[in-house]
């Protein structure tokens, strides 16, 4: 799984390469950009991801005495905070669209002409970054719903509940790659509106 | 990887210093340290500095890398080897360019 892990901070990593470099090179127009991405939202998720790492580490410390029901339950927590999230994130991404700023599609800039291609970049970036990050709950929902299942029909003791670990080893990695997302793309000038 | 137990405790006790290190964050967010202490590019590194701390909480209790293996260990540094070596040479060349006219051709 770790190594797993490693290969998922390199795909992830690329992304952030790009960032660097855009946030580098069109210094001003990711400021302005950055200024339209809510950062209230932005911080109750990171709040709820945080929530969510807590529970599934109590998932597996359950799982690891045996405790049947508290697993169950604490997995059905955790499973509830990740759809949270992406409700959370789904709002934002509606508002984006609404705003007319979706890169692509329906992209209308109407601050400083200057800013308009650095500024489309970066909520380019935005969507694949977070969209990605979003991919990946999703699939850790999936995993969680079939430890769920796995949990209530008994399978893990406490010589084995490995698939209960690794599973919360993925849900603490995509929680690790918003840690740096948040910052990164909603914090980038001080939340003053 | 498994077998040690972590305290309810320990899980509470590293929940509570995240939540206080996304605070801070924010926070942090609102000052401008570049412009307070004349250090360009001061916001970012603190930024920067306290996702890695919050990792590194998540990474070493909650992922239990603490009481892992040697062999997760090198993983998990190798992640951080390959990520750097990559932003590093990567970044190196972007910024470097135009560092150097060649004019004669």
């Amino acid at each position: 799984m770790w190594a797993f892990l490693v290969t998922e901070v390199m795909f992830f990593g690329g992304l952030f390469l790009a960032y660097t470099f855009l946030r580098w090179k069109h210094h001003d127009a990711v400021v302005a950009a950055s200024g339209h991405l809510d950062w209230i939202l932005g911080g109750v998720n990171t709040g709820v991801l945080l929530i969510s790492s807590l529970t599934m580490a109590m998932a597996v410390h359950a799982a690891q005495e045996g405790k049947r029901k508290a697993t169950v339950n604490f997995l059905i927590l955790t499973m509830i905070l990740g759809a949270v999230f992406l409700g959370v994130k789904a709002f934002e991404y509606s508002h984006k669209w609404h705003d007319g700023l979706f890169p692509g599609f329906n992209f209308h800039w109407t601050e400083n002409p200057a800013y308009a291609g650095g500024a489309e970049m970066f909520l380019f970036l935005y969507f694949v970054m977070t969209g990605l990050h979003g991919l990946h709950m999703v699939v850790g929902i999936g995993l969680v719903a079939w430890i769920i299942k796995r949990a209530n029909r008994g399978d893990f003791t406490p010589e084995y509940n490995i698939p209960v670990e690794i599973t919360g080893l993925y849900w603490h990695f995509v929680d690790i790659v918003w840690i740096f997302l948040y910052p990164l793309l909603y914090l980038i000038q001080p939340p003053h509106h | 990887m498994s077998g040690h137990i972590v305290p309810k405790k320990t899980y509470y006790t590293i929940f509570l210093l995240l939540m206080v290190l996304l605070a801070v964050t924010v926070l942090i967010a609102y000052l401008d340290l570049d412009h307070a202490t004349g250090i360009g590019g001061l916001n970012i590194i603190v930024a920067l500095s306290i996702a890695f701390t919050k990792m590194m909480l998540v990474v070493l209790y909650f992922m239990h890398m603490k009481w892992s293996s040697k062999l997760t260990w090198v993983f998990g540094g190798a992640s951080i080897l390959w990520l750097a070596i990559m932003l590093v040479i990567t970044l190196a060349d972007y910024f470097s360019r135009g560092w150097v006219m060649f004019t004669n051709r």
